[in-house]
């Protein structure tokens, strides 16, 4: 029997406006346990909320971006539960009217097709605190400075259909929150976090299997690792004839599977009703016109244009195009050295080599992008060889120097003045007399080792086609 | 003058007297102190009396006034339900779980009259969280009715009404969400004014019920009503429900004429239920007015039977909710002795919450639970908005409306605790107007056969809280001279 499983996220996404969603307070992280605090969001008795407009403002840029449908009246509804990290008993979330639904995003498959994934809906909330527990004795500490941080929370239906579409899905999210400007997007540190459910049936079936929701996922891979697991686990109950319960899931990355959740979770009613303390708040059509014109180009767009304008093969684009700086800096590099395939490669190798060693973002890299197209200039002239370049690139890297800099002040301008090359190889035609021998009796592979002799003597100056044809011309 | 005959002025012949320098406001907030001594045993309308604080204000007050730079509250003592937040003085809402609690922050009036330099004497009793019709609903003590010891002064405004009866206060500030500005006021023979929703802040109001919650002044005189309302209204970016729009100047609706202009009385509030007392007060109000050139209408408000029975959705459902912070975790009252996390919320709560708030938080729990919704909470916004509509149409054909504040006058202490359906009742003509958002105005009218005050609403239409204030001081002036509280 062969099952596929049917997979839908919750996705909720921080957003990095300057203050809170209702209060003044900061949204910076790292700050010690309870400074980022006020009577509003610590929930204290009479304060009351006010709505940011950046909030709303950054709602409206992922909801057009995934093509949403935006509701023009929004209405903020109280989600009640007790908790420690949560001052006012309740969150402030969207329930009946969310800023956005019916939209989409699209992912690519492992086989290079394309695939529409629903998004459901998009909605405003605010973020609760957290506990931090002693280990030592029973005992926690409540930390607030993240209350009230702007959350958006972003539903997708039941339309993946696989662990690694979830993780595309994922990414491409990831990607427009970033180019959107909108938020970190990073997982690891909390500003993407994401549950799932999923249920399997028979391939062919049209009906939902009963779903388990899984929780406590904080990267890319544990999601996928997850939803591997959690395809294995409903598979053998099915095979088995057992029935699959309906319930919450913790993942356990050191175990490697997913475990229930204790307690009485699904029992929560949250008793949804409309915050009487904020006002409905009216999107007006000009406002969402105004957002739709200073939307920027979004990744998909500028996949297509990257591929009519430099001709490059799709897989370079999706790299170049992973972050907007990235994109930026290819650009501006073919703009100083129109040579997009060339500037592609050493992006794509030798910069993202060197950042990955020290695990950097391109913008906090100290190689902008007019230093490669010097450097690719260097070479393009004959002035340089290609292994000086990457020695170069190396040095600019560490220091911001410019390349043009580094070959004057090092003296590592190619040599390629005849008068010079001659004696050097004639030196070493001299030194070698064995390998001249070899050459001479038909062994002609032997010439690699004398060009490299030349290229050691002159600390890789020298120009190797032209030690090549010297060479030939003196032992031939 | 002895400290009774100077307190009795009104504020504004008080203000007259500061601005001449007839009477320092420190001589005048010391002539409080002496009667909340002297009176306040009996009465029990403070929870907390700020001596230091209060004398230091004055002496503020003081130099603002020799300075020439008085506005019209500087000087004079007030008293702020206990219900208001109070930037480091305590602010317990009557409730043993904020027993302790002290607010970093004023409440956006109290901010406004502390920046005209008014004194703030302190913190007045109410109903638990301004749950309840008699302050008997205080966790600490209930407050006496100055006129009769042995009766409710109303509530859940009573330590504010009944400090201003018995003189312990120049004027005071409450909190009306189904009338606890306005009955306390009518059952103390005082002015009380509920503003229209939105008119005044509500920020650091400690908040029962949001949607119908306002703050409002009481005060001995709708002239004095008029004036704290000039200083405490007016929008507020701290609050979006506050209303944008700009005040007029109350004060200039004071001494206007009313001749030619409509009263409506509504059929439905003058049935069966209504005190013979009360009746009769109401009617004798009416004829004086028609009299003075008033033309009265009878009007209908078709749905106002059903204005309880939504208030009693809607109230505890809001107030479940506010009322969910109160936990434990992070100020106010911790039970000791738990188990666990959950063991330390019931504990906490069980004990923290006197009864009338318990039952409020279960009635609007279960109100809001999924499931319930739709034919609660939901049916009862419907009703609100129906209700709203009924006035909507009213004001069509009349002006203002007049209308009777309580049913009865004030009742005996503990004589309503055993039935808390039958206390419900008693602000049968005071929340509708929550309900709809309107301004109305409770003003002394007449006394009962037994001595006890009585007081008229003038209900104003949607942010017509000047013509509430017009209409209240013009009968004022044609109602003359209103007896003397007893106490005073
Ligand atoms: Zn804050």
């Amino acid at each position: 029997m062969e099952f596929e499983a049917v997979i839908g996220l919750e996705v909720h996404c921080q957003l990095k406006t300057k203050s809170k969603i209702f209060c003044s307070c900061s949204t910076d992280f790292g700050a010690p346990p309870n400074t980022h605090v006020c009577p509003i969001c610590l929930g204290m008795p009479g304060v009351l909320p006010v709505l940011n407009k950046k909030v709303l403002e950054y709602a409206l840029k992922l909801s057009l971006a995934t093509n949403c449908s935006i509701n023009n009246r929004n209405i903020f509804a109280r989600k009640h539960y007790f908790y420690p990290d949560l001052p006012k008993g309740y969150q402030i979330s969207q329930f009946d009217l969310p800023i956005a639904e019916h939209g989409w995003i699209e992912i690519e498959k492992q086989d290079g097709t394309k695939k529409r994934i629903g998004i459901t809906r998009i909605h405003m909330e605010e973020d609760a605190g957290k506990l931090i527990h002693d280990d030592k004795r029973p005992l926690s500490y409540v930390d607030l400075n993240r209350t009230g941080t702007p959350l958006l929370e972003i539903v997708s239906e039941p339309e993946i259909s696989a662990p690694e579409e979830a993780g595309e899905y994922l990414k491409v999210l990831r990607e427009l929150v970033r180019y959107l400007e909108i938020s970190d997007g990073n997982m690891e540190e909390g500003s993407l976090r994401c549950d799932a459910n999923i249920s399997i049936r028979k391939r062919g079936d049209t009906e939902l299997g009963t779903k388990t929701e899984l929780k406590n996922m904080n990267s890319f891979r544990h999601v996928q690792k997850a939803l591997e697991y959690e395809i294995r686990r409903q598979t053998a109950l099915m095979l088995d004839g057992q029935k699959i319960v309906q319930e919450t899931r913790l993942w356990d990355e050191a175990k490697g599977i997913t475990l229930p959740m204790r307690g009485k979770e699904e029992a929560h009613d949250y008793r949804y009703f409309p915050d009487p303390d904020l006002i409905p708040v009216e999107i007006s059509a000009e406002w969402i016109d105004d957002i739709k014109n200073g939307l920027i180009e979004l990744p998909a767009q500028k996949r297509e244009r990257f591929k009519a304008q430099y001709g490059l093969p799709y897989e370079d684009i999706r790299s170049l195009t992973a972050s907007r700086a990235l994109a930026d800096f290819f650009e501006e590099c073919v703009k100083k050295f129109n040579n997009p395939k060339k500037v592609a490669n050493w992006i794509m190798v030798e910069l993202m080599k060197l950042l990955k060693q020290d695990a950097l973002d391109i913008a906090q890299c100290k190689i902008q992008p007019q230093h490669l197209a010097e450097l690719l200039l260097l070479i393009d002239e004959g002035k340089i060889s290609g292994k000086i370049a990457k020695d170069i690139l190396e040095k600019t890297y560490a220091t911001g120097r410019p390349p043009t800099d580094i070959v004057n002040e090092e003296g590592l301008l190619q040599v390629s003045d005849d008068d010079t090359l001659y004696s050097v190889c004639k030196e070493v035609a001299t030194e070698n007399p064995k390998e001249v021998d070899k050459f001479r009796a038909g062994k002609k592979k032997v010439i690699g080792f004398l060009v490299g002799q030349v290229m050691k003597k002159t600390k890789g100056k020298a120009n190797p086609k032209r030690v090549n044809e010297i060479l030939i011309e003196l032992i031939g | 003058m002895d400290d009774a005959g100077l307190l009795r002025l009104s504020c504004l012949e008080l203000r007259a007297l500061l601005d001449k320098g007839e009477i320092t406001s420190f001589e005048l907030t010391n002539a409080c102190l002496r009667r909340i001594e002297e009176v306040d045993k009996k009465v029990n309308a403070y929870i907390t009396v700020d001596r230091d604080g209060a004398l230091m204000g004055s002496k503020k007050a003081d130099e603002m006034i020799r300075k020439g730079e008085s506005r019209p509250f500087t000087g004079i003592p007030i008293g702020l339900k206990d219900v208001l937040c109070t930037k480091g003085l305590r602010t317990t809402c009557a409730s043993k779980i904020l027993k302790d609690f002290i607010p970093p922050y004023d409440a956006t009036v109290v901010e406004r009259l502390r920046a005209e330099g008014a004194v703030i004497l302190g913190k007045l009793n109410m109903d638990e969280f301004a749950m309840g019709s008699s302050t008997e609903n205080s966790a600490f003590f209930p407050t006496k009715n100055p006129w009769n010891l042995d009766c409710i002064p109303g509530g859940s405004s009573g330590g504010s009404a009944a400090s201003v009866a018995s003189l312990t206060s120049c004027a005071s500030l409450g909190s009306d969400t189904g009338g606890s500005i306005r009955q306390p006021a009518s059952h103390c023979g005082i002015v009380g004014m509920k503003p229209a929703y939105g008119r005044v802040s509500r920020f650091g109001l400690v908040a029962f019920a949001s949607s119908l919650d306002q703050i409002g002044p009481m005060t001995k005189t709708v002239k004095d009503c008029a004036l704290m309302l000039n200083s405490i209204a007016g929008s507020d970016i701290r609050d979006s429900t506050s209303h944008p729009s700009p005040c007029p100047d109350f004060l200039d609706y004071t001494d206007r004429d009313i001749k030619g202009m409509t009263i409506g009385v509504p059929l439905e509030y003058m049935s069966e239920g209504l005190h013979n007392d009360v009746k009769e007060a109401v009617e004798g109000a009416i004829s004086k007015l028609e009299d003075a050139g008033a033309v009265i209408k009878e009007i209908t408000l078709p749905h106002t039977e059903y204005a309880v029975s939504a208030y009693y959705i809607i109230a505890p459902s809001e107030a479940s909710s506010n009322l969910m912070r109160y936990d434990g975790v992070k100020y106010g009252f911790r039970a000791g002795d738990y188990d666990d996390l959950m063991d330390m919320y019931i504990k906490t709560r069980s004990m923290g919450f006197g009864q009338e708030v318990k039952r409020r938080i279960m009635l609007g729990t279960f109100s809001l639970a999924s499931g319930y919704y739709d034919a609660y909470y939901k049916k009862a916004s419907q009703v609100r908005g129906i209700i709203a509509e009924d006035f909507q149409k009213a004001f069509n054909e009349c002006d203002i409306i007049l209308a009777p504040v309580a049913p009865t006058p004030a009742f005996r202490l503990g004589e309503k605790t055993d039935d808390p359906l039958e206390m419900y009742l008693s602000d049968i003509f005071t929340i509708p107007v929550n309900l709809a958002g309107l301004p109305a105005i409770s003003v002394p009218c007449a006394l009962s056969s037994s001595g006890l005050p009585i007081g008229i609403q003038f209900i104003g239409p949607q942010m017509g809280d000047h013509l509430c204030i017009q209409f209240a001081s013009f009968y004022e002036r044609l109602r003359g001279n209103f007896g003397e509280c007893p106490i005073s």
